[in-house]
């Protein structure tokens, strides 16, 4: 599979399949048919399927998300997108209350297949209110499922598998991943919710990230290639259900642990992870596991404050030093990559 | 379900008054061990409404279902199930007398918190439409729901893509304790926020049961010819407390004789002058249709009773819907 995509253009073709395979899926949301499409995502779209399939809506995240709830009892398959994850949030008494909740509360007679689309911002000044990571907020509701690609092909695969899930399922997507390439075959295909991959293999440490941390965390233990140390790394990809097993195996094997979030590590992901290792097999851990995330504030608008919240190579690799007891051999602190407030030198902004 | 004959109405609203009351009666046994918002004086309008109905019609309820459900046809015996918490009751008890439902019945939804059901209805107004299914979806909401941010932005949906849907507003003034006046500004008016948003909109006297008979019937003219939606907006007056199963009117948040005009306006007593007035009603009819009743009532009660409680391995059944769910 040699043929690349971009992030964006992968969740466009798993869309564009989808709508394809199933005359139940539909797609709504505000700016869905725009000039911009979501950020390309979902670009032609309308074109290809029609009005009645791909739509625009009323700037009403509350009403939108509840009339995709009811549209997802009469059997259609609803898709809503939001720009940012924090308007979904004006929708979280539809996603919380009712969607997760359906089919335990009608006694399994009724579910509500339906995928919620929302974008996780950082940097170029979006400040407060668009650049939160709040899959916790999610992955705490018994009910919702929670995915978080953090490449073009898992974007592809776990969006296929959510639209064909009979459960609301929460997908954050990165901004800072929607430019980013890789290979992602033409035909469509699954990715398992709930199964974390081993993106690298490795005995010494077992660091868990997710989404965009997923492009720190495999820059990290490249680093510590050289350096002799051998990081695995779990791209859990789903959040809720949690991949259990695949995280006690590595920690059984490495008995070093270190999280990296997306979101606050206080009361987050990392957390639920520290724990179930500390319950389960805390016999193993040769040192206290570490959490690492953005510092525990609101995001600042101003580069000179945001650059501070995120979590930067060097407090990763400071972290992994601290987990092994030991000192890096034969790294050169003063030249580490150094991540400003934008993805790549292609961005120009404003977001 | 569709009839015109006011005979049915009348044992369509009895029906619902004596299964209210009955649980009114029985609930101090503790048996029913969940909130309970009964709809005592306010059968006219789901009666009412129903009777227009046809069995591919949908209707989306709120936190005071009871008449909804059983007007629209749905199962007696898996509501009071349900409300003892039975294994057999319509949410496998999994969801208590808040979420009354039935999809054979077409009460495809009911959801307490307030104004949540209203988008949901719409929806399925939408999922019908899209899959060119029969029937219209008929939303109760309170005029409480009206206050709701989600009111206004259902309005506007339910318009834009013309769908098939009969809002239907129970004013009975009062949200728990806070009536009308201390929420809504008198000028406020909710067929004018209808209106605004493009829906043609009426009132009546939501404790005639003829009266709603012949508004909805309208109603579903114009959804019908228009393909529009169109919203009821019906007085009435709840007896009892917001919750629970007795009178509260020694509280006094309702003004003194507020209670008393509104139960001489009882819209079962003022269906039967009709029928006498018409020699459609004599005793002998009449204690026919509720013996009958009592009977269905006493049945179901006794089958609740008797009934399962779940099993302890349904706690974590349901959680999660399976790949292929039939």
């Amino acid at each position: 599979m040699s043929r690349e995509l971009s992030y964006t253009e992968a969740i466009l073709e798993a869309t564009d399949q989808a709508l394809h395979e199933d005359s139940k899926v539909m797609l709504l949301g505000l700016g869905v048919p725009d000039p911009k499409g979501i950020f390309g995502t979902t670009l032609g779209l309308q074109e290809k399927y029609g009005e009645d399939r791909v739509f625009d809506t009323p700037t009403a995240e509350n009403g939108v998300t509840g009339v995709a709830i009811g549209a997802a009892l009469t059997g259609m398959r609803p898709i809503i997108t939001h720009q940012r994850v924090e308007f979904s949030l004006l929708g979280i008494e539809q996603l919380i209350n009712q969607a997760a909740k359906w089919f335990y509360m009608t006694g399994g007679k009724a579910s509500v297949p339906l995928v919620v689309r929302s974008i996780i911002g950082r940097g170029w000044g979006q400040g407060p209110q668009h650049s939160q990571s709040l899959e916790s907020w999610f992955a705490h509701v018994p009910g919702l499922k929670v995915i978080m690609p953090s490449n073009p092909y898992d974007a592809k695969g776990l969006l296929t598998a959510a639209v064909r899930d009979n459960n609301p399922v929460v997908m954050l997507e990165h901004r800072w991943l929607h430019n980013t390439f890789g290979p992602v075959p033409e035909g469509n295909y699954e990715i398992q919710i709930g199964k974390a991959k081993i993106a690298q293999k490795g005995d010494d440490i077992t660091i868990v990230s997710y989404s965009y941390m997923m492009v720190e965390a495999l820059r990290c233990a490249s680093i510590l290639a050289k350096c002799g140390i051998n990081a695995e790394v779990i791209d859990l990809r789903s959040i809720r259900p949690l991949d259990e097993s695949t995280i006690l195996k590595s920690v059984s094997k490495t008995g070093r642990l270190l999280t990296i979030d997306n979101g606050w590590s206080k009361y987050g992901i990392g957390s639920e992870i520290v724990s179930l290792v500390a319950e389960k097999r805390l016999k193993f851990l040769k040192s206290p596991p570490i959490r690492v995330g953005p510092n525990d504030v609101p995001i600042p608008s101003t580069r000179a404050l945001a650059n501070l919240v995120y979590p930067s190579t060097y407090e990763i690799l400071k972290s992994v030093e601290k987990s092994l007891g030991k000192e890096l051999l034969g790294m050169n602190w003063d030249n580490l990559p150094k991540v400003e407030d934008t993805p790549d030198k292609t961005f120009q902004g404003p977001f | 379900m569709k009839n015109l004959d006011p005979l049915k109405l009348y044992t369509d609203m009895l029906r619902i008054r004596f299964v209210e009351e009955t649980i009114s009666q029985e609930y101090s046994k503790q048996e029913m061990r969940c909130p309970v918002h009964l709809s005592i004086g306010q059968e006219a309008i789901p009666v009412g409404v129903s009777s227009r109905l046809t069995i591919s019609d949908q209707i989306v309820s709120a936190h005071r279902s009871h008449a909804h459900y059983l007007a629209k046809g749905c199962d007696l015996k898996k509501m009071i199930s349900e409300l003892f918490g039975k294994v057999d009751g319509c949410c496998r008890g999994k969801g208590g007398s808040m979420h009354l439902f039935d999809l054979e019945g077409g009460q495809i939804a009911a959801v307490p918190i307030v104004g949540s059901s209203i988008p949901i209805g719409t929806g399925v107004a939408l999922g019908l439409k899209r899959q060119k299914k029969p029937g219209i979806v008929v939303i109760y909401l309170g005029e409480g729901a009206t206050e709701e941010g989600v009111f206004s932005e259902s309005l506007d949906f339910a318009k834009l893509q013309n769908l098939p849907v009969l809002f239907v507003c129970e004013n009975n003034l009062y949200s728990v304790y806070t009536p009308l006046g201390s929420r809504q500004d008198s000028k406020r008016s909710i067929i004018d926020i209808a209106k605004a948003h493009g829906i043609s909109a009426i009132s009546g006297d939501g404790n005639d049961v003829i009266e709603v008979q012949k508004l909805t019937s309208n109603a579903i003219i114009e959804i019908n010819t228009h393909s529009t939606p169109f919203l009821l907006e019906l007085s009435t007056y709840r007896w009892l407390e917001h919750c629970g199963p007795n009178f509260d009117d020694h509280l006094k948040y309702r003004q003194d004789g507020e209670l008393s005009n509104w139960m001489e306006r009882c819209p079962i007593k003022k269906l039967k002058l009709h029928l006498e007035k018409n020699h459609l009603i004599n005793n002998r009819i009449e204690n026919k249709i509720i013996e009958k009743i009592k009977l269905e009532i006493s049945e179901a009660f006794e089958h609740a009773r008797k009934s399962s409680f779940p099993d302890p391995t349904e706690l974590f059944l349901h959680v999660y819907a399976p790949r292929e769910i039939e």
